[in-house]
């Protein structure tokens, strides 16, 4: 029963991101990417549990590694998206209609 | 119980602010007070993870959390924009060897424990660790093609797809074998090792003009990834930002491929650009004009009307500055300068956009193909700078060109076209471009740094 409800939560959430992101300009397109690689360091609350279960050196290990480099996509993902566009600005004064 | 409530609580608050984040992507004035959102919804689900009761210490999650910030720190700050592209290829690799990872430990683990893995559970993880794998060397490959260590050019061999469809074959078979044996830990690791191969030789064909594709279709696995391990481990906030992450780059891969009139089985399994066969017109017999530094100089500083039509020559040459200097001068002049993005210029979604951003051009005269090419007509002076595949017109009018098709900036419709160019070589899909042999076009061989420094420098003492 579980998996079924995972699955509509699934179903939905794409669904709804799809006619979100229908809408992002072209202009915004690689911060859009770098904002979802941001999101997808999200498996850090999976890699979290596994590297504090205490489930073995193995598990431990693996943990480690992943909690890293989810981190890494955490951090530096939000950080450069920021940097980016935090770049894109209006034109100043002159009105961009102009003829 | 209230702990469970609670967490379950940040997670909900997580996957809300994560989805307000990118809807704030749809306006760029939004878009930074949206990230923080973002942000602040992740450092939610972070720290409700921490206060589970699966986790009994934490000396490792801390060495990983202190690590990662520590990587991710320079990555994010003083990484140059014009790296974008590999800085992100490296990232989904980042991302997805967590997700296989913690598939990998989550099913020896449950081994080691002597769980019972149902049929609904292998198939997740299954999922979690094929798709993490493939996706961990395919972005090493498609990273090692942006960075230049590995050719851009596709390796193509004989047999490659026969040999790539039995490899798939052979992991599905495994894959749809462990679902019914779970417990057969050699043939998981098989897998494994084969979903990493996978990955390798879905890249070694693919040249560098399909990168943008390439990188969406990663990005959109990685969140896949990510999404498998939430049906896992049954958690909603991963399944919930990996259906984002999946569906967003699905959709750009979607939009990248129209926008080079080819679908995914064709860049995937096509081979673009191996060959360099004369399939369309030769340009035996046609000369080039060749213009001056000078002359082009005075046709800008005079121009009423210029469109830049900036390609990735102008990253390459990160040329960008000099570009916006040369448009700042003919503003000066009283002349309009707009910019002409091609959705497939450069190497990855929004290239050309974000290094135009980088050199400070508003946003407003970054202008998309749609809305520009009637407004070609009306220009005096295209300036082409390092584009060549997205202004060919072989696009439009020969039927035997590899492009034939694609929908391209109709740069040759402008009064007169100005082409900044290394050499005459042809572009990256090894094909001959007409638009250089017009009698309005006229070349400016030289880098595309230094031929705009030139003429920025002589616009000036006019």
């Amino acid at each position: 029963m579980t998996d079924i409800i995972q699955v509509y939560v699934f179903v939905l959430a794409a669904f709804v991101g799809y006619q979100v992101i229908t809408r992002v300009p072209p202009l915004l397109h690689t911060p859009l990417m770098s904002a979802t690689n941001a999101i997808s360091g999200i498996s850090l609350v999976g890699s979290l549990v596994v590297a504090g279960s205490d489930h073995g050196f193995l598990a431990s290990v693996l943990g480690l590694i992943a909690v890293t480099c989810a981190m890494t996509n955490v951090v530096g993902g939000f950080l450069i998206t920021d940097r980016m566009l935090k770049m894109f600005k209006h034109q100043p004064e002159r009105p961009a209609e102009k003829n | 119980m209230t702990r469970d409530l609670v967490i379950e609580l940040t997670y909900l608050a997580a996957s809300i602010l994560f989805m307000l984040g990118l809807r704030s992507l749809t306006k760029p004035d939004r878009a930074r007070r949206g990230m923080n959102q973002a942000a602040l919804g992740m450092l939610l689900a972070i720290v409700g993870t921490l206060v589970k009761e699966e986790i009994v210490r934490y000396d490792w999650i801390i060495v990983g959390l202190i690590l990662g910030s520590i990587i991710g720190y320079p990555l994010g700050m003083f990484v140059p924009m014009t790296a974008m592209p590999q800085r992100i290829a490296f990232s989904h690799m980042f991302g997805a060897l967590a997700a296989s990872f913690v598939g990998i430990a989550e099913y020896t683990t449950a081994l080691r424990l002597g769980e019972e893995i149902t049929s609904a559970r292998m198939t997740a993880l299954g999922f979690e660790v094929l798709f993490g794998s493939l996706t961990v060397t395919g972005s090493f490959m498609a990273f090692g093609k942006l960075a230049e260590f590995i050719t851009g050019r596709p390796v193509t061999y004989r047999g490659q797809n026969a040999a790539n469809a039995v490899l798939f074959a052979v992991t599905i078979g495994l894959l749809i074998y462990l679902i019914a044996r779970p417990v057969n830990q050699t043939a998981f690791f098989v897998m494994v090792a084969l979903a990493f191969l996978i990955g390798v030789f879905l890249v070694l064909p693919i040249g560098g003009a399909d990168m943008p594709v390439v990188i969406s279709l990663l990005n959109s696995y990685a969140g896949l990834a990510a999404a498998a391990t939430g049906f896992a481990i049954g958690n909603n906030v991963l399944i919930i930002a990996g259906a984002l992450d999946g569906a967003s780059g699905f959709l750009l891969s979607i939009i990248m491929s129209k926008a080079m009139n080819r679908s995914f089985g064709n860049i995937l399994f096509g081979a673009f650009g191996s060959k360099i066969t004369a399939t369309g017109k030769s340009a035996e017999g046609l000369v080039v004009n060749e213009v001056s530094v000078e002359d082009a100089a005075l046709r800008l500083a005079y121009a009423r009307n210029v469109v830049m039509v900036p390609g990735y020559g102008m990253a390459v040459a990160q040329a960008q500055h000099q570009v916006r200097e040369v448009a700042e001068l003919i503003e000066k002049n009283g002349g309009e300068v707009r910019y002409a993005i091609h959705p497939v210029a450069g190497r990855m979604p929004g290239h050309m956009n974000v290094l135009l951003a980088e050199a400070n051009v508003p946003y407003d005269n970054l202008i998309g193909m749609e809305e520009i090419n009637p407004q070609f007509p009306v220009a005096d002076v295209a300036l082409v700078i390092g584009a060549n595949d997205v202004v060919n017109p072989a696009a439009r009018n020969d039927p035997l060109s590899p492009i034939y098709g694609m929908p391209i900036l109709d740069a040759d419709k402008a009064q007169s076209v100005i082409v900044l160019k290394r050499s005459m070589n042809p572009g990256f899909a090894g094909i001959e471009n007409e638009l250089f042999y017009r009698p309005n076009t006229s070349m400016l061989f030289g880098d595309a740094k230094t031929s705009l420094t030139r003429l920025a420098a002589e616009m000036k003492n006019l």
